[in-house]
């Protein structure tokens, strides 16, 4: 089975009076250890469907079943469970946390999301630091660190779980040319190694070239998906 | 757990002068009251220790009735033979009773044979009343503090006035509840320094001597003055005397006894009352200061952190965990606040004892102000500090725990 299935997915947000139908119809389906991007250009959707697939959000109509799971049935905690279990994030502003370190940061979805104990922790991180290769800047904090510097800490912490599923939405937009391209071969090369299946969105045409699979998105619709 | 303490810390360091701002606020504030409570407490204490131990002792049993006409120290309202053997049967069954002294109060003429005047004595058996009230021996300031038989004690501002020395020799004239009018002779043994108060301006006179002048032939009191070894369970002891002495009827088959506390003997009870209200005024002030400044200073940091919050709920955090952050974030701030205040506030009242303040009460000058750490209160204060920090934060905690990651990550 397919590790993400969505059929006929819609999502309609509410703006004041008028309804934005930022999905409409989507269908597709994304097999294990496989690298897929969404591109389109901005407000055609991609943020939304990744925000749906990661049970971020709930698609308004539509049935999307992740990793074996309908998780438009899940409570607010469970969703919370959901991802912490199969769901790796990475995002277009880093988002680590700013008081702790990069070791800390890589550890903390175990500590804080998982019940891993110490010396699990210990072997894990520092495998995930050392393929990432910031195993030299463990210590640092993220405001010490470069764009692409920080952005390797997160698909380090993204990975650390053992996720099914990694999603990054527009992982390289904050990053120049050639650090966009090293993250996303890092990306790819820790798909190699680990297995795990990697879903970006971007609209930077040089680094969907690196994907497996595109699924092309305009206002709200799959137009073109190829291999 | 260690994970979510780390990230607190971590974060109130981050906003250190912030931190640090609230923290002494809540410091101040606990020292503040502290502070405050413990001088009050002390000023209180020594202020009802003064009337207490010098004058009304702790409780008092009169005839029922007798307070009410005590203003002309009615010799036909006094207890009889009878009603002190009950009395003293009903007081087996109390305990807690430290010291009793049995006074014979009366009213009569003090003349010096040039000059006469009307004067309040007690009649007292001076070894029992000073077990009663150990600070009257002190406020003798002149001639002997043995009252022995045929002789008088007087306040200083009488003596004074009538221009009476010890060693002088006085009579004291009476009438008794029978109208028969008696005089005795007596020799000035001490001068007793005026006090503020209810009998704080009596003389004394043996108590067999009051019998002799009032000619009693069988012994009569006019009041009971009991020291109780426990101060702070006055009123298990007040309602424990009264509820025993009720069961004292007299042939009409009404309550024989009365028992008053020193509250309702002297009017200070209600300055006593004002310092406590004064107390529970300070400590609500202290209350809403930490619930603001908390409340104030955790509504900023779960705004400021909106994106963080939603990138820890995303990748999986707990509502619970995320509630658990931000809480132990208030905690933290009321623990180091309150206990940074409350050993500011020990060393304080240290400090204050080492100065030596002095103040008046009434007649008596120069009372040194020994405050003392009330530990007890100290602990509440401190426990009411931390727990109001913790609620003061649940408000905020609870929003940062319910946050959306999808709206929280669109935030800038
Ligand atoms: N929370 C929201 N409320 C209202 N409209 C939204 C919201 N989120 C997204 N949209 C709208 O949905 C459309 C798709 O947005 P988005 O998924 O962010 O596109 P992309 O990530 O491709 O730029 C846009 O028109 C956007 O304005
Ligand atoms: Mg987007």
């Amino acid at each position: 089975m397919s590790l993400v299935v969505a059929q006929d997915i819609s999502k309609t947000y509410l703006l004041g009076s008028t309804e934005v139908n930022a999905l409409s119809g989507v269908s597709f389906c994304l097999e294990k250890s496989s690298f897929i991007s969404f591109v389109g250009p901005s407000g055609s959707g991609k943020t939304t469907l990744l925000n749906l697939i990661g049970c971020l959000d709930k698609p308004t109509t539509g049935t999307l079943i992740v990793c074996g799971e309908d998780t438009s049935k899940l409570k607010y905690s469970a969703r919370a469970d959901f991802r912490g279990k199969n769901i790796g994030f990475i995002f277009q502003d880093f988002n680590l946390m700013p008081v702790l370190s990069v070791y800390e940061n890589t550890e903390y979805p175990l500590v804080m999301v998982q019940n891993i104990n110490a010396a699990e922790r210990k072997k894990r991180v520092e495998l995930m630091l050392d393929a990432v290769g910031m195993s030299g800047h463990r210590d640092k904090r993220p405001s010490q660190l470069s764009g692409g510097q920080k952005q390797r800490v997160a698909v380090a912490r993204a990975l650390v779980t053992n996720p099914s599923l990694i999603l990054a939405d527009e992982p390289t937009a904050n990053l120049d040319h050639d650090t966009s391209m090293k993250i996303i071969s890092l990306m790819k090369s820790m798909r190699d190694n680990f297995g795990t299946t990697f879903v970006f969105s971007t609209h930077d045409p040089k680094v969907v070239k690196e994907a497996e699979k595109v699924f092309v998105l305009e206002d709200g619709k799959l137009v073109k998906e190829e291999a | 757990m260690f994970g979510i303490l780390k990230i607190a810390s971590r974060n109130l360091m981050r906003y250190s002068r912030r931190t640090a701002l609230t923290v002494s606020l809540i410091v101040i504030g606990v020292v503040f009251v502290s502070v405050f409570v413990s001088i009050s407490g002390s000023f209180k204490n020594m202020m009802i220790s003064q009337i207490t131990d010098s004058m009304t002792g702790h409780v008092q049993v009169h005839r029922k009735g007798y307070m009410g006409a005590v203003e002309t120290l009615p010799q036909n309202m006094n207890i009889k033979l009878m009603g002190l053997d009950r009395f003293d049967n009903a007081l087996k069954d109390i305990s807690g009773v430290e010291a009793i002294s049995e006074r014979i109060k009366f009213g009569g003429m003090f003349s010096t044979f040039t000059e006469t005047s009307n004067i309040r004595l007690n009649g007292i058996d001076p070894e029992k009343e000073y077990k009663v009230v150990p600070l009257l021996p002190a406020r003798i300031l002149e001639g002997s503090k043995d009252l022995k038989r045929g002789e008088i004690i007087i306040p200083r501002l009488f003596a004074n006035s009538m221009k009476v020395k010890v060693g002088d020799t006085v009579v004291v004239v009476a009438s008794n509840k029978d109208g028969s009018v008696n005089g005795k002779q007596l020799k000035v043994s001490g001068i007793v320094e005026s006090a503020t108060g209810p009998g704080g301006r009596d003389g004394y006179v043996h108590i067999e001597d009051a019998s002799e002048i009032l000619r009693m032939d069988i012994p009569e009191i006019s009041e009971i003055a009991i020291r109780i070894k426990d101060f702070d369970k006055l009123h298990e002891f007040e309602a424990a005397l009264t509820e025993r002495l009720s069961k004292e009827l007299n042939k009409k088959g009404l309550p024989m006894f009365d028992v008053h506390t020193w509250e309702k003997l002297s009017p200070f009870y209600n300055i006593a009352r004002m310092i406590d209200m004064m107390t529970l005024f300070v400590k609500i002030l202290l209350v809403a200061v930490v619930l603001i400044s908390v409340l104030n200073v955790m509504m900023m940091a779960v705004y400021e952190r909106t994106r963080e919050i939603g990138t820890a709920a995303a990748i999986g955090t707990r509502p619970s965990k995320i509630l658990l952050l931000f809480l132990s974030e208030g905690l933290m701030m009321g623990i180091i606040g309150a206990g940074l205040g409350a050993a500011i506030s020990i060393a304080a009242v240290y400090l204050i004892n080492l100065k030596k303040i002095t103040f008046n009460f009434g007649m008596q000058k120069g009372i040194i102000l020994s405050a003392s750490v009330d530990y007890k209160q100290l602990a509440v204060i401190s426990l009411t500090v931390i727990s109001v920090a913790l609620l003061a934060t649940l408000l905020p905690a609870i929003k940062a725990s319910g946050t959306e990651p999808v709206n929280a990550l669109r935030h800038i």
